[in-house]
Formats: C-alpha cells, sequence, structure tokens
C-alpha cells in the first residue's frame, strides 16, 4: 500500500525574475515499509523533492499525497501538525541546537504533545537508547563526534514515532565508518521498526542500503533500480 | 525540558551578549525606579514636618527676589494670621562648597515660637538674642562638624558680600537646637540684625515670611487675602502652605516630572534600539535553527512567540532587577533632598507595577519585528541558505 504518491509533480523556483522549473511531472509511489534512495547530480531537485515529501515546500502543481494527507490542501497550522506526527526528518549537518544537550534536542518534537515531562524524557531516552547514545544524553551536540550528532539527531527524527522518515544526504558529512553504522541504524529502523525511509544521497554505497534506487536529472525521473 | 528551558537556553546561547544586554536593561529599570520615586515624592502630600497652620509668602515672581519687610506689619494685620516670622536665603560656605548646608539669617524669638518642633534651650535662645554676631545650629551639625559652642565659625559668602567688601561672615556659636527627625543636615541660624546691619545691598528686605494662622481650613482664603494686599504694589506675593512652597523651592531646578520623562524617553529609546539590535542579530544567526523547530512540526505562531518570549523574558528580568535596585536605593536617595520635601523618598508598589508593565511593553516592541520574521520564515529557504 502507497504512503507516498506523487502525481504529475511541478516545481517552479523564480530566479531574478525568471522561472526556474526544477521538478518536471514526477509520478513517484513509495509503499509502507520501502527504503527508498534518491540519486541524481547536483541541482537535479533531490532535496526540493524529499521537501516537497516532507512538507516543508510546497508543489507548484500537480497532487502529493503522503500518509493520506493531500498536501495541497492543508493550511500552514495542520501542515507543521502533519509534519510533527508523520514526518522524522534528518539532515546532511544534524542541525541540532548547539543550546540543548542530546536528551533535549530529543524531546524537542515532544514539546508539541501533551506528554507529561516525565513521559517525554523517558521517551527521549528510549530514543537515544535505539540509536545507542544513552550514555551522552547530557552532552551538547559540540561534545560529541559528527557520527554521534547524527545518531541523536535520529533520535530525535524517530521519538515522536513517525512511520516516514526523510533524510537529506545523512552520511554526506561523514567519514565511511560512521557512514556505515548510520547506514546501518537507518536500515533497522526500516526493517525492524517499520518506518519508511526516503534518503538523498550521492553515494552509492549509501544507496546500497536502500530497497529501491531512483535516479533523478534534471527535474525527472529517468530511471529506477531494485537494489 | 519546557518551552520555558527552551527560551532560557536560547538565552544563554551567548551569555556575555545577554547579561550585557540584561544590564542594560537593568540600568533603564533603575533610573526609571528612581526618578518615578523622586515625581512621586515630588507630587505627594505634606511632610510630616510641614504644618498645616503655616504658610509661606514670598515673591510672587521668583523665589530669588527680595520682600521688604514691611510687609511683616501688614500680614500680621491681615484677619486670620496669628504671627509672622520671616527667613532670608544666605547661601555661603563654611570651608569648602561640599560641606554645604542652608543657612538663614531669622528674628530669633519669633523664628523658635514659628516652629515649635525645633526645640531650644531657653538660655541658649536668649543668648542667640542677646549676640548681634550669634548662631545656633541644629546639635548634629555641631558633631558633623566637630564644633562647640563658644567657636567662632567663618563663612565666606557668594551672594551677601558686607558693606565693606569682606566676603567672610563670622559668628559666635551659642547654642543648638534639637529637631523632630533627628537626622542629618538642619539649617544653620543667625541673627537677621546683624545680616541686616552688616550686608552690602538690599537692606530691609528678607526671603520670605512664615505665617501662623488661627485656623487651617481658612488657609485659601488667608493666603488670598495676604496676596491681593501686595498685588498692586512693587512686591507682589505668592502665599502656600509650608508644603507646596517646598515643592516650588525644589523646582527652582525646574519642572521635574517633565525632566524625568524626557530622561527615561532617551534612555529606553537608547534601550529599545540596543535591545532590538541584539534581538534582530540573535535571530539572523539562528535562523537554520528557526527552520529546524518549523521542520520538526512547531508551527509559524509557536515559533514567533518563541522568539517574542525571549525578548520579553529579557526585558522583564532586566526591569525586575532594576526596578529591586530602585526600591533599595531610593531610602538612601532621601539625604539629597531639599530641606522641605515631604520625608523621605518611598518606593511605592505602583512604581514596581508600572515598571514591570513597561518591561513587558518594552519586550514586546523590542521582539515583535523578530517574532513576526521568525514566524514568516520559510523552512525550505532557510535550510538552503544554511
Amino acid at each position: 500500500m502507497a504512503i507516498i504518491e506523487l502525481t504529475d509533480v511541478h516545481k517552479t523556483f523564480m530566479k531574478a525574475r525568471e522561472a526556474v522549473e526544477v521538478l518536471m511531472g514526477i509520478d513517484l509511489g513509495v509503499d509502507e515499509g520501502d527504503f527508498v534512495a534518491l540519486m541524481g547530480p547536483s541541482g537535479s531537485g533531490k532535496t526540493t523533492l524529499l521537501n516537497i515529501i516532507g512538507g516543508l515546500d510546497g508543489a507548484t502543481a500537480g497532487e502529493v499525497v503522503v500518509a493520506d494527507a493531500n498536501l495541497d490542501e492543508l493550511s500552514n497550522r495542520e501542515l507543521a501538525r502533519w509534519r510533527a506526527a508523520t514526518i522524522g526528518f534528518v539532515f546532511q549537518f544534524y542541525n541540532l541546537l548547539p543550546v540543548l544537550n542530546a536528551q533535549r534536542n530529543v524531546e524537542l518534537p515532544l514539546l508539541l504533545t501533551k506528554l507529561s515531562g516525565e513521559q517525554r524524557r523517558r521517551n527521549a531516552q528510549t530514543a537515544l537508547s535505539i540509536v545507542g547514545l544513552n550514555d551522552r544524553a547530557r552532552h551538547r551536540p559540540g561534545e560529541l563526534s559528527g557520527g554521534q550528532q547524527q545518531r541523536v539527531a535520529i533520535a530525535r527524527a524517530i521519538v515522536a514515532d513517525p512511520p516516514i522518515l526523510v533524510c537529506d544526504e545523512p552520511t554526506g558529512d561523514l567519514d565511511r565508518e560512521n557512514a556505515e553504522e548510520i547506514l546501518d541504524l537507518l536500515q533497522i529502523l526500516n526493517r525492524d521498526h517499520g518506518k519508511t525511509v526516503i534518503m538523498v544521497t550521492h553515494d552509492p554505497k549509501a544507496a546500497d542500503h536502500a530497497k529501491r534506487v531512483l535516479h533523478l536529472d534534471k527535474g525527472k525521473l529517468v530511471r529506477e533500480m531494485a537494489a | 525540558m519546557s518551552n520555558f528551558g527552551l527560551l532560557w537556553a536560547n538565552l544563554h546561547r551567548h551569555p556575555v551578549r545577554t547579561y550585557l544586554t540584561l544590564l542594560s536593561v537593568l540600568v533603564a529599570f533603575l533610573l526609571f525606579g528612581l526618578l518615578r520615586t523622586l515625581t512621586v515624592w515630588f507630587g505627594s502630600g505634606p511632610a510630616e514636618g510641614a504644618s498645616v497652620d503655616r504658610l509661606v509668602v514670598s515673591a510672587k515672581y521668583s523665589i530669588v527676589d527680595m520682600l521688604p519687610i514691611s510687609q511683616m506689619n501688614v500680614i500680621l494685620g491681615v484677619d486670620g494670621v496669628v504671627a509672622v516670622t520671616h527667613q532670608s536665603w544666605f547661601g555661603g560656605n563654611y570651608q569648602d562648597a561640599r560641606s554645604f548646608f542652608p543657612k538663614f539669617p531669622v528674628a530669633p524669638r519669633s523664628y523658635f515660637e514659628m516652629f515649635p518642633e525645633l526645640v531650644i534651650d531657653p538660655a541658649e535662645l536668649e543668648a542667640f538674642e542677646r549676640t548681634r554676631t550669634g548662631a545656633v545650629v541644629p546639635a548634629g551639625m555641631l558633631a558633623e562638624f566637630g564644633w562647640q559652642v563658644g567657636d567662632k565659625i567663618p563663612i565666606e559668602a557668594d551672594i551677601w558680600p558686607m558693606a565693606d567688601g569682606n566676603r567672610i561672615w563670622e559668628f559666635d556659636l551659642v547654642g543648638t537646637y534639637t529637631t523632630a527627625d533627628e537626622g542629618p543636615g538642619g539649617v544653620f541660624l543667625f541673627h537677621y540684625d546683624f545680616f541686616e546691619e552688616a550686608r552690602g545691598f538690599a537692606k530691609g528686605t528678607v526671603g520670605w515670611y512664615t505665617v501662623r494662622i488661627e485656623e487651617p481650613d481658612r488657609a485659601p482664603e488667608v493666603a488670598n487675602a495676604i496676596d491681593s494686599l501686595f498685588e498692586n504694589s512693587m512686591n507682589p506675593t505668592k502665599t502656600a502652605t509650608e508644603d507646596e512652597f517646598g515643592k516650588s523651592f525644589a523646582a527652582q531646578i525646574g519642572d521635574l516630572g517633565l525632566m524625568a520623562t524626557g530622561i527615561l524617553s532617551a534612555v529606553f529609546f537608547t534601550v529599545l534600539l540596543l535591545t532590538a539590535n541584539t534581538m534582530t542579530q540573535a535571530l539572523r544567526e539562528r535562523i537554520p535553527e528557526l527552520a529546524v523547530l518549523k521542520t520538526l512540526g512547531f508551527g509559524n505562531p509557536r515559533v514567533g512567540w518563541l522568539v517574542l518570549g525571549e525578548s520579553v523574558l529579557l526585558c522583564v528580568a532586566g526591569g525586575v532587577l532594576g526596578i529591586g535596585f530602585a526600591a533599595l536605593l531610593a531610602p538612601a536617595a532621601t539625604a539629597f533632598l531639599p530641606q522641605f520635601g515631604p520625608g523621605t523618598l518611598e518606593f511605592t508598589w505602583q512604581t514596581a507595577a508600572t515598571g514591570v508593565g513597561v518591561a513587558v511593553l518594552l519586550g514586546l516592541v523590542v521582539g515583535l519585528v523578530p517574532a513576526m520574521n521568525a514566524g514568516r520564515l520559510s523552512i525550505a529557504e532557510a535550510l538552503r541558505r544554511s
């Protein structure tokens, strides 16, 4: 059953008063529990497509249905709530808040829930234990390695138990060893926890961890390979 | 962690910057608290020492204008007036200007009869009357300057040189008197006859009259009666209660309310710019983080409130600290007040509440634009820029 369905999606940006079409008629279906890698050269529209799927940006034309919600029909407020409940984001540069320790960074999405403070702390600890960082809960991002920071970011992405993880170059800033650890972690989350994972990557070895690999070029899906 | 915890953590991102901003807000509100207290003091009721059955008659247009002593008997004849005495501002310095205290030439007996709260030994009052160069001082002043009865006290005149051009007036200390509050300060009193005889100009004049009336309820009527007597003379008068006179005396330095408002407006405008600049800079640095919060599901209003909350928290914290320090310092500032005011400076709850209200308002004004910008931030655009 498709959890993500994109139909004839177009995205146009205005640059210096000129319309630049970044996505040109994307049709895409992703089943629940799938692990999809999006590959393609720089400027091919990978991140834009990921942003549209994650509800961070809107399509100029076409239909985007994710987890039974037609994103075009949601107001800003509804979209924010939908994101909080449905999507976990993992970025290339981790994007943790430097003033908060690991535990508090992970707790952030739970501030939007009605959970008690104690329950929020417990859930954050559970998420940190899943990524193997319970012992670093009190450390701030600046006191953690890149791989550890990315694991904290993954814990933050899963703490509210969203069905979909959207990952934008999650290993782009890591060495091979740490990259492998992160990819293994994403695989575990996909396989054992049933998360649907959409991952943008330039790295063919990273793409090997996915079940499907989609290639995007000049705003179009040009080919698909099963991993 | 709570939303407040998030606010608090964000404020500690650059502790030096935050604490310097906090300090500037604190100083602004310290000034606010003290000036507000002064303004309240200035507009408050009569002093404990100010009597309701005493009026002060001074020159109509300026307190520095002298009045002819011939007016004294005329005033004494006004219906409702039971006693009159006079005083004059001598100025002058003992040793140097830093050890300033007021000095009045007075008519000894009528002065002490007019002010029964000033207690003097009858023998010393007699000595004061008898000695043309005599002077009496509050007991506290004796200790303050290490004087003893019998000492000669030289005062250098700044307004009133002697007829021979000599500026050093020498007084014989013949006694002391006590005041009701036993506090520091007080007036150095000397014999008017000596002053009248020795001064170089304006002979036959006094600074102002103090008038005791029979019925306090008739004060406005008696005051009008006195002023109407001199309305068309060369020396028109203005008669007021002691309390009003004290305030008009202090008002010689200007309209305190207007000055306080002017100073506070300038201070708050500066603090507004400073804090707004800090908040804008903080926001600019955190655009990617705010975008991340929105990515996690924080809605536009919530992100805006977080930014606004930081600004309000900073201003209220600085405001409360500043107001707190003002409350502690206000009583100590009483020593700098003019003699006739309504007692000590009292920091009121109204001042505190107004201060906190202004702090909240300042926080809202400072944070409004950054909050709106944060709320409007496009996630995709902000993430692209980061």
